[in-house]
Parts: structure tokens; sequence; C-alpha cells
């Protein structure tokens, strides 16, 4: 199966690989999981004073989709709120990098990343 | 389409590896082509199909993975191939940190044999346990908690190949 040039070049060159604290409580972690394929991703967002994403980092096992989806994801949510980030969906990464429907799920897995980040972040600063 | 029945076995997760490569040899000589080449198309075509299904069968009973997701599914709960992310933090965690524990350990072959020897053990447990569950009467909780177990242990699965590919990549 080819992949698009898009997902080539996350794959390559991935932005943001890496983590922060995850007992910080400005730090939202997010670790899920696709039971389809085995892939584990993490994506850790720094949020400011006003709710607002300062930065993102992620680590990722799978594929090259997830990969990608996840390094797409890290830049998109730079300079959103939380309750922004969390309107991405699937299908604008899918979208996006031109995903195969076979690995839609990658997509997924980004997408549901930002949400159990967000909701990582509300659980700590209740 | 109930596999075990298929091959006359009794659906359990716990097999008799010969008795299904005999069950299937057989069923695979019965149903092969080669026996209607001078059939009718009907024939030819039905032949077919119980060749591949017989096929299917096999390959899924083959693996204690899908084994135990067609036991699963006989159920009623299909999660192959299911596009539902897992959020079991603590155990993804620690996913995490034995890939990352993989990317530092993989020029070791000292290293590398542990984790393998770690894992056929860790597999060993967790397919037991499995089978356990399903010995105990049926109900949507239990079924749900089956379910949660095959899922994990298809990263269990995932990460043992990874093992087994950087071994194979020493051996070379």
């Amino acid at each position: 199966m080819a992949y698009s040039e898009k997902v080539i070049d996350h794959y390559e060159n991935p932005r943001n690989v890496g983590g922060f604290d995850k007992d910080d409580k400005n730090i939202a972690t997010g670790m899920v999981g696709a039971p389809a394929c085995g892939d584990v991703m993490k994506l850790q967002l720094k949020v400011g004073e006003n709710g607002v994403i300062e930065d993102a980092k992620f680590k990722t096992y799978g594929c090259g989709s997830a990969i990608a989806s996840s390094s797409l994801v890290t830049e998109w949510v730079k300079g959103k709120t939380l309750d922004e980030a969390t309107t991405i969906k699937n299908t604008d990464i899918a979208e996006e990098l031109a995903l195969p429907p076979v690995k839609i799920h990658c997509s997924i897995l980004a997408e549901d990343a930002i949400k159990a980040a967000v909701a990582d972040y509300k659980t700590k600063n209740a | 389409m109930n596999y075990f029945q298929l091959f006359n076995l009794p659906v359990s997760l716990n097999l008799d590896k010969a008795q299904l490569s005999r069950a299937y040899q057989t069923l695979q000589q019965l149903t092969h082509p080669d026996k209607f080449a001078s059939g009718s198309d009907q024939e030819k075509r039905i032949a077919l199909q119980k060749n591949a299904q017989v096929n299917d069968a096999y390959s899924t009973l083959k693996h204690p993975l899908s084994r135990a997701q067609h036991i699963l599914a006989l159920r009623g709960i299909v999660i192959d191939g299911e596009q539902h992310t897992m959020q079991d933090t603590a155990f993804l965690m620690q996913q995490m940190e034995l890939r990352e524990a993989l990317e530092d350990a993989k020029q070791n072959e000292d290293a590398l044999i542990k984790f393998s020897d770690e894992l056929t053990l860790e597999i060993k447990q967790k397919i037991a346990h499995l089978e356990a569950l399903f010995n105990q009467p049926e109900s949507p909780v239990q079924n749900e908690s089956i379910a949660h177990e095959i899922r994990k242990l298809t990263f269990i699965y995932k990460f043992q190949s990874q093992v087994e590919h950087h071994l194979g990549l020493l051996e070379e």
C-alpha cells in the first residue's frame, strides 16, 4: 500500500516527538491504543494560564499513518483552546493525510488522543 | 458460521492442535477444487466457496488470538477489526514503557531473549486466564471483560512480534 506524500513527510520528519512531565498540572496527557493493530499513542499538551495550548508533544508506536496522524495533530492543536482542540475530527486528519479506508483507525486514534488529553486535564484541574 | 463445528471440534480456546490440523487436512482434500475439475460449474463454484471457508476457518482457529475473537463472535460480540480506541491508561502506559525499553535493547541479544521469554510466559498466563473466563457462566459483564482481555492481548502479541523481529535482525 502506498503512503501519501504528506504521510511520508510526517513519518520521516515527525514534528514534536517527545514528552512532558505527566504529573505537572499544566500538562494534559492522552494515552490511547488501537486494539485493531496494537498501536499505542501518547499525546501531551502544555496548557497556558488562559487555557490555550502552548505546546504539544507525542510519542507513537505504530505504523506510518499512526505516526503521521499524531504528528499532524501536535501541529494543529498549538494555539487552540482545549475546547477548540476537541473539535478536530478524525475525518479532517484522514482527509489532510489522504489516508486509505484501512488506515482510518489511525486518525480515530489521534482524535481520541486529543479527547483523552483534555479529559485528563479537566480531571487534574477540577 | 461456527468454525469449530465445521471441523467437528468442541468450542474451546484450549484446542488440540494436532486434531485441528487433521480435521483441516481432511476437509481441505474433500473440498479441493481439483476434485471437481470435471464437475458442473455449480459444483465447482460450491467447492471453491467451501474450500475458501475451510481455509478461513483454519487460519482463524490456528492462532489463539483470532480463536478467542471467534469464540466471542459466536457469543454475538465482534471485536475483530473494531475501530474503537482503548483508553486503559495504566495498561497502555506499561505497553509504551515496554516499547521504549525495546528501543534501548534492540541491539542486545541477551536483553531481547529475556523479553521474548517473559512474553512467552505472559501470553501463556493470559491465555489460561481467558480460558478460565470463557468457562465461567456467560453474561454481558463477563463477555465485556473477556473482550477487554482479548484487546490487551492484541498489544502484547504486537510487542512480541516486534521483539522477534529485532531478534531476527540480529541473527542475520
